[in-house]
């Protein structure tokens, strides 16, 4: 079984995914961060694929993609990075980016690399459903590669049943009409949408993310879902003044309180 | 092949196109999708729409046979007015368009992106007539080179938001308007300014567009005898004033389409913006098209003078016109156009755009008898880009 699945099978509550840019804040610390990671506890890691244009993303992310770029990081040296990650953990890994590279390493060579690294999912927030379908679904399913698709507060509520329909995995819940970044707080509309998903039954587990970036949060998130997924907060973190363990520990500590 | 100018219902011509949007935009980008067949073809809309052409922005732009550019080339010559629109451009065409579009929608606040200037002022312009609330996103190097056009922007009473990531120039202008849409997705109409960006919005730029071709077919029946020239030039940053001349001659297949792109340094310079010439597949907002990008699949930075040109996109459209062999894509050299713009204006006495300059520069790069007929799309006025010509000059 796929590790996602088996994350979701064993665990309903509390989930913790963790997103860093892969390259940043410097070249080779890929394996490291993801270790410490693991050891800190967290449930399932993303590890973002650096993009020129990344559209749906806020200023911390923008960055960071910036930064891991000038540093050199590509989908190649990813792959090469991660060739013996699991050696190194047994969680659940997600790459998370823009389709454009994707394309340009080519979808199936993609998909082979993924399954032989040991991948479990992709992330792909400008692949709508509509796009993936058709050409894509069956190379997926070939390599046993999960596609997370992911709902917004205005998806309307049709559409988040079909997308329910079709998922393996999860649901990416986005919390807000924004791009990514951090929130000290859920507003009452977003609270109100939470609720709302939550009514729907749906059969796919659901992390939130977009927004979330302390322990209050965090909790909020849980409380509509199985769980929560972090990034720009983590990657503040990550440049902070202490080690690279000491600014992973020392966050996530913070965020599970 | 089948070779058509219209998108399938998904957006596609031919293998390009399409609507590749994070579901924070889906919503958005749906829902035009779905009313904007029915809104812009019904008889309001219409009316509307050619009343504002024709009585705001001062349509139907003229056709000059321009003699003297005539005898030195060898041709006969005719320029399509574009720049004595309201605004100086033929970007007018398509705000107006959108404007009602989005006032019919509900829409009451307006974003777009601008490379030249020429965009945000025709957006500006609109919004002011309609009186919304009106935000442009601009690259710092676009606000710098153009300008003139970022306080005609200011004293329309828009709001210019210096864009400050990549290259600071179109694309990374785009990419800031669509993180606004995806953060204010309720209220706001995005007002794009070429044939890019997810479907529907090539299409609809097009359409909008359209009235120039639909001009020059009876312009140039009274001129000439014939609705058909051998040759028509446009210039094509995303594509839209090229998209709309070529717009009704697209089955005629005796006439000839030529795109002109950009080529800045040289297109083997790693400074060019001629996309068709070095792009390769790929996605770039929200569009399969020809994309100019590294080996890893990352955005290249283009280069060219002309800020409206300086993209490293084209539209869907062109990619498909491209692949077809139904247009040719020729590019010339920043040195070029600006030998092309003083040309058109001692000639002539007509001081195109930078961006029109390429179109014109093409000229000297077509094979022609005396008896040929070539139209040029004088996309816009040079009024924006006096400092570089002067520049140019000393
Ligand atoms: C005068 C003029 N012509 C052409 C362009 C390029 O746009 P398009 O290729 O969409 O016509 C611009 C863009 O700013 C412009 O201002």
């Amino acid at each position: 079984m796929n590790r996602i699945d088996k994350l979701f099978q064993s665990r309903k509550q509390n989930i913790l995914s963790i997103y860093f840019t892969a390259g940043f804040p410097v070249l080779v610390d890929t394996l490291r961060t993801i270790q410490e990671l693991d050891k800190a506890g967290v449930d399932m890691i993303e590890i973002g694929m650096p993009f020129s244009d990344p559209v749906a993303d806020g200023q911390v992310i923008q960055r960071s993609s910036e930064k891991a770029l000038s540093n050199g990081m590509t989908i190649k040296l990813l792959f090469k990075q991660l060739a013996s990650v699991r050696e190194t953990t047994d969680l659940p890994l997600i790459l998370m980016g823009y389709i454009n590279p994707v394309l340009k390493f080519g979808m199936e060579n993609f998909l082979h690399k993924c399954q032989e690294t040991g991948i479990d999912g992709i992330i792909i927030p400008d692949l709508p459903v509509e796009e993936y379908q058709e050409p894509y679904e069956a190379l997926f399913e070939k390599y046993n590669i999960l596609n997370i698709f992911l709902i917004s507060p205005q998806t309307p509520d049709e559409r988040i049943t079909y997308l329910d329909s079709i998922s393996k995995g999860f649901l990416y819940m986005v919390s807000t009409a924004a791009t990514t970044g951090t929130i000290n707080n859920f507003d009452e509309s977003q609270i109100a949408y939470f609720k709302k998903v939550n009514d729907l039954n749906l059969k796919t587990p659901r992390l939130i993310g977009f927004g979330i970036s302390n322990n209050e949060t965090f909790i909020q998130a849980c409380n509509f879902a199985n769980g929560a997924i972090i990034g720009s907060s983590f990657i503040r973190a990550l440049d902070g003044n202490g080690t690279l363990p000491e600014n992973i520990h020392g966050f996530i500590r913070k965020i599970r309180g | 092949m089948n070779e058509t100018f219209t998108a399938d219902k998904n957006g596609y011509y031919g293998e390009f196109g399409g609507a590749f949007v994070p579901e924070m935009l889906r919503q958005n980008v749906e829902s035009l999708r779905d009313v904007y067949h029915q809104i812009i073809e019904s008889p309001e809309f219409q009316k509307e729409f050619t009343g504002l052409l024709r009585n705001y922005a001062g349509r139907p732009s003229p056709l000059s046979f321009a003699k003297r550019l005539s005898d030195k080339y060898g041709a006969k010559i005719y320029l399509k007015r574009e720049d004595l629109n309201h605004t100086g451009s033929h970007k007018i065409n398509n705000t107006i368009g959108q404007i009602i579009l989005a006032r019919n929608m509900g829409k009451t606040r307006i974003i777009a992106e601008t490379g030249a200037g020429q965009h945000g002022v025709a957006t500006a312009t609109v919004c002011a007539l309609m009186g919304l609330e009106c935000v442009v996103y601009m690259g710092e190097t676009d606000m710098v080179r153009q300008e003139p056009n970022v306080k005609r922007m200011e004293m329309l009473g828009a709001r210019v938001v210096p864009v400050t990531s990549g290259n600071k120039t179109l694309k990374d202008a785009t990419n800031e308007a669509l993180r606004d849409w995806i953060c204010n997705p309720v209220n706001t109409f995005y007002i794009i300014g070429s044939v890019v960006g997810p479907h529907p919005y090539p299409d609809l730029v097009a359409r909008f567009q359209s009235v120039i071709s639909e001009e020059l077919l009876s312009q140039l029946r009274e001129a000439e005898g014939t609705e058909d020239p051998g040759y028509i030039l446009a210039c094509v940053g995303g594509g839209s004033n090229a998209a709309g001349i070529f717009y009704h001659y697209i089955n005629r297949r005796n006439v000839r389409l030529v795109g002109v792109e950009a080529a800045g340094e040289g297109v083997n310079t790693g400074l060019t913006a001629a996309t068709i010439a070095v792009g390769e597949r790929g996605i770039i907002h929200g569009s399969k098209t020809l994309v100019m990008q590294n080996e890893d699949g990352q955005i290249t930075e283009p280069y060219s003078i002309s800020a409206g040109l300086d993209y490293p996109g084209v539209g869907p459209i062109h990619a498909w016109l491209a692949r077809t062999g139904r247009a040719d894509y020729l590019n010339v050299t920043d040195k070029e156009a600006l030998a092309a713009a003083y040309e058109l204006t001692k000639l002539e006495g007509i001081i195109p755009a930078l961006e029109s300059a390429h179109a014109l520069a093409a000229l000297g790069k077509l094979k022609v008898n005396k008896t040929d007929i070539i139209v040029v799309n004088v996309s816009g006025r040079g009024d924006k880009d006096m400092q570089a010509y002067f520049e140019a000059k000393t």
